[in-house]
């Protein structure tokens, strides 16, 4: 027996807009366990740091919001791309959603890492490879919001952001690669898919614990910004006249 | 347990100001986005044609 679903129904925002409304609870509740569980091994289980002692502890959101800096805008350029491709609005719209989170947690990448730096490097800030190109990150985030707000046709606007966020998407292996192509002052990769991790298991543990909470958490907020890009652009069509939140 | 009590925890090791500095300000980022897009998404319902009409929102 073949269970038929018809997967492209969820590609219109009529069909998707009501379906991200149940979703969101549902991240934000496993983002908030996950995030509860994550800082509790972070704080009272971790060991204190033979070298760093307990400045060390930035780790913990410092890694997770870099991954998800650099994920996010990977995630971002592709449904651009797909909006760019076949034309499909929600694409588009999702990789509208996803920016303000992608630069909030580039914003927070470079943040923590600065109040990392000030006490371990002796600087906040160094014109070093890595955070050089995560700055860029971040400048990438903005040029795609500000130009697509600069345009008063959304589908013109979705597909000029689109080229510059697929344009963009060089910076991301420069910025994980950085620090192996050039002299940095920033460490190598702690955590890395081809050899076994140079950290505790017990740091390791509260690390990935973080990242898959601010995995959650993104995906929570990208879902409620959806649901506003959806409404904003879909106001005048008839699933919206018919909207049954829009009943006092 | 790493910590010998409440103050020991708060001082961090003499480094409150940098750790606490990073995880206040991200949580805050968190908490202002969730608040920001809660009246994004009013608003856009607001702002639905017919929707001023109704006066019991």
């Amino acid at each position: 027996m073949t269970i038929n679903i018809n997967w492209f129904k969820y590609s219109s925002p009529a069909s998707f807009y009501p379906l991200a409304g149940k979703l969101t609870p549902w991240f934000f509740v496993a983002a908030a366990l996950l995030g509860i569980w994550g800082a509790y091994i972070s704080f009272f289980v971790a060991p204190t740091d033979a070298q760093q002692g307990e400045a060390y502890r930035i780790i913990f959101i410092h890694v997770p919001a870099a991954w998800m800096s650099m994920f996010i805008y990977v995630v971002m350029a592709f449904w651009a791309g797909v909006g760019l491709a076949f034309n499909t609005r929600l694409s588009s719209m999702v990789a509208s959603a996803l920016a303000p989170t992608g630069a909030m947690m580039t914003f927070v990448a470079l943040w923590t890492g600065s109040l990392w730096g000030k006490p371990m490097w002796g600087t906040w800030w160094v014109w070093d490879a890595r955070l050089t190109s995560e700055l860029i990150l971040l400048f990438l985030y903005f040029g795609f919001m500000a130009l697509q707000a600069a345009i008063d046709d959304p589908r013109r606007a979705d597909k000029a952001g689109a080229v510059i966020a697929l344009v963009g998407v060089i910076n991301v292996p420069i910025i994980y690669f950085s620090v192996k192509w050039w002299n940095t002052l920033h460490q190598g990769a702690s955590v890395s898919l081809t050899k076994s991790p140079s950290m505790a298991t017990t740091m390791l543990v509260g690390m990935l614990l973080m990242a898959l909470a601010f995995w959650m958490y993104s995906i929570a907020v990208m879902l409620m910004r959806l649901r506003c890009i959806i409404l904003e652009r879909e106001r005048n069509s008839d699933w919206v006249k018919d909207l049954k939140e829009r009943q006092p | 347990m790493n910590w010998g009590g409440v103050a020991a925890f708060l001082a961090m090791g003499g480094y409150a100001g940098f750790v606490w500095g990073s995880y206040g300000v991200t949580a805050a980022c968190m908490v202002l986005e969730i608040v920001l897009l809660t009246a994004r998404h009013r608003a856009a319902l607001r702002a639905l044609p017919g929707a001023a009409s109704r006066s019991a929102y």
